[in-house]
């Protein structure tokens, strides 16, 4: 049957199709939507949430190890994370297939670099496959698989967002049988001594030959000829753009397995044509590779380097053709994503805004949505570097501060997801080290940015089930933090008791930390009773207070404020702060 | 490769362009055509500005192409509009929500939400102002918006009554049991505007 998939679905429908039984992963834009598509096979596949992509990693490894076809993913930022295990798997090698899907983000939709994780792929020594499509994203899962098994090595699929998030058609296919290959213990292959390293260390130099000899012959890279002036190999999302730019009279070297590369093939194919033209996206990964070889080609000397090509975009460069379009008497004013209507971390930061107007404390923040409380009203957060890094980078100002002489408090922020993922070893550095820092966790019970994932702390698994919840007044009291103050962040007054309160503390000595704890009123699996506030323009003093809690359904709308009803929740907290009483609940 | 059309959906996160591209892309593969449909979600579900491309024809090889290119667009929200005019070709047909979302830049006075933003879209392109909150409360949930636009986005396209495709079932199948009668009343009310 034919049907539209994103990549990402048609990636989680070749896993099932070619086998698999255990997937493990950490959520990630854009690689997210693979794992949440597994469920629905729950009869063949065993699918999970791991507190992060380095224990995801070894979770699916280990699989692969117990015998049986398995997968892990992750977006790029993610692999930075499971490179330790990727490198050590890739000398060991496989029982049951063993692939890696990772999505690289480039033009940062969503992300906080840009970052080309085919490098990856050469530095691990491992093989590597880009499909360009949907349907390509099936069928590659079952080769990587194939590969995987093949050649004794993990296989990366390298996807990027207009992989992930577009859809094309997909022909679905039935289940193989893969049998499980009962597990026996094979302890040179396994354990990685120096002793057997150094082994696998020569077996890995072979595998990469045979690996490149496989890539030369293998169909997934293949040449379409058309005329003979003009040549483009091209790979990955670049494939379709390059058709739409070059069209019928050019001819093609489409690359699907992009490590090790297919150098005689390109070499061949090189040899047909005049003018030999490398289209890829962020790198210049073949290009490299190409030229390296002695065959000359035009890349990035012309094609930029960063950002998401588009035909136009390949077509400007090359080129120089210009689009003809149209601009409007009219400018759109800026619309960045922001704290949702009702989200549960505002009344959190429009607290910690309204104390800190003269900087006596210190925000570091952490990625997910509560990163959005960089931007006015509040300007809260001051620093995010990566997941977990909120409380660790706290740790180290907080010393500096405390070197220095000045008393200014510092706060690590993160998420519940966060927490889980690498934020409680921050925690415990804090504690260990005696950092003068107020860890605060904003628990919002989801992992929100990505789209409401469950994790260690939700007390549900990605398939359903009821699960252990690990607490994090819990962990953090276990580590050393005495005073723990746990609020309802919605309820202003009482987050203003608990910031005073671990203020305090910590000015006496203590170590105290917060968790702000109020559910996302999105997470479908959660009843949410929706509400609704009004303005009463009769009493609205104009003072624009509540624009200050930082809501997109209200605005000022002349002289009096206004709430949308398409978009309020009925959270109250902008009622909270009216000092004229002006904003009441309404019946909905 | 000239048959095929490019379809730009441009919206703020939560207004459903999502979802309605779900919906128009299931229906156009039913219909026959090759479909390739590109979104970018992720930080932009928070209300941030989200677009969706759609490309349907013969054989369709890259789902986005660039500016200057879309045949017609659909804005969700007046202001987009104007924020992805360099996208559509010129004097393409676009489909306008006359409703109104006031971006944070704008509440917190950072920016100035242009009050002539239809007229200035009007000026340059072919374009149909479609009151889809008014239409969308009137059949009974303000909500369903989207499928009022889509409703008028296929009229407009000629493919509302495509006898290969049963519109309505494909609604039905992409909604929640509960919201069916609504959505199918709101996309009815976009066909008939
Ligand atoms: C290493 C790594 N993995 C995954 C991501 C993607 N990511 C960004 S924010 C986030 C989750 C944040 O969840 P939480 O901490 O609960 O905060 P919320 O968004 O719910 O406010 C994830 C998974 C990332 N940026 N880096």
């Amino acid at each position: 049957m034919k049907k539209m998939m994103t990549g990402n679905e048609a990636l989680a429908r070749g896993f099932y199709e070619a086998g698999g039984r255990f997937a493990s992963a950490y959520p990630g834009t854009p690689s997210t939507e693979i794992l949440e598509n597994l469920p629905q096979y729950r009869d063949s596949i065993y699918c999970e949430w791991a507190p992060n992509e380095k224990v995801a990693y070894e979770a699916a490894y280990g699989a692969s190890i117990a015998g049986v076809r398995s997968l892990v993913t992750m977006k790029h930022v993610g692999l930075n994370v499971a490179a330790d295990p990727l490198f050590t798997a890739a000398y060991n090698g496989v029982t049951g297939g063993f692939v890696m899907a990772v999505a690289d983000d480039p033009s940062i939709h969503s992300s906080q670099n840009e970052q080309d994780s085919r490098h990856y792929a050469k530095s691990s020594k491992i093989a590597m496959l880009e499909p360009s499509d949907s349907a390509e994203c099936k069928k590659f899962m079952a080769e990587a698989m194939h590969i995987s098994e093949t050649f004794d090595t993990p296989v990366m699929i390298r996807v990027t967002t207009r992989i992930c998030h577009s859809k094309s058609a997909v022909e679905t296919g039935e289940r193989a049988d893969v049998p499980w290959k009962v597990y026996k213990p094979d302890i040179p292959k396994y354990v990685a001594t120096p002793a057997n390293a150094t082994k696998h260390r020569q077996k890995v130099e072979q595998r990469l030959i045979d690996l490149e000899k496989y890539s030369n012959e293998s169909p997934l890279n293949f040449a379409e000829m058309g005329g003979t002036d003009v040549g483009v190999v091209c790979a990955s999302v670049s494939r379709p753009y390059a058709k739409e730019v070059f069209g019928e009279d050019a001819s093609y070297f489409n690359v699907g397995m992009s490590w090790p590369m297919p150098i005689e093939s390109i070499r061949a194919f090189a040899a047909k044509v005049k003018t030999l033209y490398v289209i890829e996206e962020l790198d210049p990964f073949m290009e490299v590779a190409i030229k390296a070889a002695g065959i000359d080609c035009i890349g990035k000397a012309k094609i930029p380097p960063m950002g998401e090509l588009n035909p136009q975009v390949i077509n400007g460069a090359l080129f120089g053709v210009q689009p003809d379009f149209k601009t409007v008497d009219a400018v759109a004013a800026p619309r960045p994503p922001v704290l949702c209507a009702g989200c549960s971390h505002r009344g959190f930061f429009y607290t910690i805004a309204k104390n800190n107007k003269d900087g006596k404390y210190v925000i570091c923040g952490d990625i997910g949505c509560y990163t959005l409380a960089c931007n006015p009203p509040f300007n809260t957060i001051e620093t995010c570097v990566c997941m977990g890094g909120g409380f660790s980078v706290a740790a180290g100002m907080a010393k500096v501060f405390e070197l220095e002489g000045d008393d200014r408090i510092v706060f690590g922020v993160l998420g519940d997801s966060t927490y889980m993922h690498n934020g409680i070893v921050g925690a415990i550095e804090i504690a260990y080290n005696n950092s003068r820092v107020i860890p605060c966790v904003v628990d919002n019970s989801t992992t929100g940015m990505t789209g409401h994932q469950d994790h260690p702390g939700t007390g549900r698994t990605l398939m359903g089930d009821t699960a252990n919840i690990i607490s994090i007044e819990g962990t953090l009291k276990s580590v050393g933090f005495e005073k723990v103050f746990t609020v309802d962040p919605q309820d202003l007054a009482a987050m203003q008791a608990a910031l005073d309160g671990a203020v305090a503390a910590i000015k006496a000595g203590e170590r105290s930390a917060i968790v702000a704890r109020r559910p996302c009123v999105l997470v479908k699996t959660r009843k949410f009773e929706r509400g609704l506030c009004e303005v009463d323009a009769d009493k609205c003093v104009g003072c624009k207070l509540c624009t200050k809690v930082g809501c997109p359904a209200i605005a000022m709308s002349g002289k009096k404020a206004q709430i949308d009803i398409t978009l309020c929740v009925g959270c109250t907290v902008c009622a909270q702060v009216c000092p004229a009483d002006a904003i009441t609940t309404v019946e909905v | 490769m000239s048959d095929v059309k490019t379809i730009l959906l441009c919206a703020v996160g939560g207004q459903g362009a999502i979802l309605t591209s779900n919906i128009l892309t299931d229906g156009l593969l039913k219909a026959g055509f090759d479909v390739k449909m590109s979104e970018v979600h992720g930080m932009a579900q928070r209300g941030g500005s989200v677009t969706t491309q759609i490309r349907y024809g013969k054989k369709v090889h890259s789902a986005l192409l660039g500016n200057g290119q879309a045949d017609i667009g659909v804005a969700f929200e007046r202001m987009e509009a104007v924020r992805y005019t360099s996208l559509m070709k010129p004097g393409a047909r676009f489909i306008v929500n006359d409703f109104r979302l006031t971006p944070m830049s704008v509440a917190v006075g950072a920016a100035e939400y242009p009050e002539n933003a239809i007229a200035a879209v009007s000026a340059v392109f072919d374009t149909v102002v479609v009151p889809a909150a008014d239409i969308a409360t009137e059949v009974g949930n303000v909500r369903t918006m989207n499928l009022v636009l889509l409703g008028a986005l296929l009229k407009e396209l000629g493919l509302a009554d495509n006898p290969d495709v049963d519109w309505e079932e494909v609604i039905a199948s992409a909604v929640p049991e509960k919201l069916r009668d609504v959505n199918i009343k709101a996309f009815r009310a976009g066909v008939g505007f």
